[in-house]
């Protein structure tokens, strides 16, 4: 599910109305540790499978979203339930630690 | 079992994986969940031998990571937990796996410095940055401070004055220790203030950075040391003037605050040596080597800005891994 790509128009209907969780992560073409991440939230996308929706938004082409979540970093992966932001991490991290940190809220 | 388990992945990590592989030498390299280090989060470097139009830092790494590769050397793109330095071969633990070396380079690097004031933590990634080039487009047409007087802190106010309205360069002495070249980058730039004498005592904001809490040194009749954007000299403002009140007066030093949006700190880098038991440091925490690279457990050996304190760069890092990975070659020989 890792390949859901999230934008300002479907975000409500993908993330905020979604029954199950949903793991954002908001990157850009030019930033360098968002590379390093992406490829570890393709591989929590799989270990979650059914149990996490997993999708990308691109901050340059959808600001509206990335601004009205005040990110001013990136990478920043944040968790959704219902509707509301219950996690929000930034900066590469280890997988373990992502694991850690999603498992608290889910 | 490896010959040599390298620890990081700058530029010293992997030119002592070049070196190594080349020898023939069984090599991991354990890089780090952030590989590549420091020059990841750059630009243009413009001061690496060979790229006469500079290259961009990430992809100087990715290079070298391919070079490395290609002879041979192994990754493990996570971070090591413990090295147990007590009995040889090596053990050096990465979460519940277990790698077995008969020799170490220890190439970790450096992490970003933070001011440790008040308010800071908690708003990293709302405001509070070590990044400019990760985290500068969020500052269109905003206003930034950027602490710091050495080569990182120039670079970071230049990347930062492409996007915000105007940046503020605050730093804690009267003059930089960057640069000429960079210096002038920064001086000559319309849209960078420099603040003398300042530090940020405490970050305001409720969700995010909102105002900073300044305290600067050597003021005159409630006027701060500057230097304007493409001045000759330097300057006296009042807090007025970069929209600021005073909060307190005592002869001539000032406590004051300002609104800004985001606060990017770059005043300087703290090796990564806390997870080595066992491996002697200065009391700032650099490692510790003899003549030969070695640290103070033989078998170990160290490159780059974990155990330099001097020169920090690129270059010398990959001089500083080339030596160690040498060194481990001769020592290894001599175990036979």
């Amino acid at each position: 599910m890792a390949d859901l790509v999230l934008t300002d128009q479907n975000f409500k209907q993908e993330v905020l109305d979604s029954k199950t969780p949903v793991l954002v992560d908001f990157w850009a073409e030019w930033c360098m540790p968002c590379r390093i991440v992406s490829p570890i939230v393709e591989d929590l996308a799989k270990d979650y499978g059914e149990k996490l929706k997993v999708g990308k938004l691109n901050v340059d082409e959808n600001g509206q979203t990335a601004q009205s979540y005040g990110i001013m970093s990136i990478p920043s992966l944040l968790v959704f339930k219902d509707g509301q932001v219950v996690k929000q991490m930034v900066g590469a991290q280890s997988k373990d630690n992502f694991k850690r940190e999603i498992d608290s809220v889910l | 079992m490896y010959d040599v388990i390298i620890i990081g992945s700058g530029p010293s990590g992997l030119t002592a994986a070049i070196y190594n592989t080349r020898a023939d030498l069984k090599t991991l390299v354990i890089s780090g969940v952030k590989w590549g280090g420091q020059l990841m989060l750059t630009t243009a470097v413009e001061n690496f031998p060979g790229f006469p139009e500079g290259i961009q830092g990430p992809d100087l790494m990715a290079n070298m990571r391919k070079q490395a590769e290609r002879f041979g050397a192994k990754f493990i793109d996570d971070d090591v937990t413990s090295l147990d330095a007590s009995s040889r071969p090596f053990k050096v633990s990465v979460g519940d796996k277990i790698y077995e070396g008969k020799s170490v380079i220890i190439a970790t690097g450096a992490d970003t410095m933070w001011l440790n004031v008040p308010g800071e933590q908690e708003k990293i990634g709302r405001g509070v940055s070590s990044c400019a080039p990760c985290d500068a487009a969020f500052f269109r047409n905003k206003n930034v401070i950027v602490v710091g007087g050495g080569d990182s802190a120039m670079e970071e106010a230049d990347v930062l004055s492409k996007f915000a309205s105007s940046v503020r360069l605050l730093h804690r002495r009267d003059t930089f220790k960057a640069s000429e070249i960079m210096q002038k980058r920064v001086l000559e730039n319309e849209k960078i203030t420099v603040i003398w004498n300042s530090e940020i005592e405490e970050v305001l904001g409720d969700q995010k950075v909102e105002k900073v809490k300044i305290k600067s040194k050597g003021t005159d009749n409630k006027r701060l040391r500057v230097h304007k954007p493409k001045a000759e000299g330097n300057d006296l403002l009042s807090v007025e003037e970069l929209s600021g009140n005073i909060l307190k007066e005592n002869g001539e030093e000032l406590e004051w605050e300002m609104p800004i949006d985001g606060i990017f700190v770059a005043i300087g880098h703290m090796p990564n040596s806390k997870i080595f038991k066992g491996i002697e440091t200065d009391e700032k925490g650099f490692i510790k080597a003899g003549e030969n690279y070695a640290t103070n457990v033989e078998g170990i050996f160290v490159a780059g800005d974990v155990y330099d304190h001097e020169y920090k760069q690129a270059i010398t890092a990959a001089g500083y891994g080339c030596a160690a990975a040498l060194e481990v070659q001769k020592w290894l020989r001599e175990q036979e």
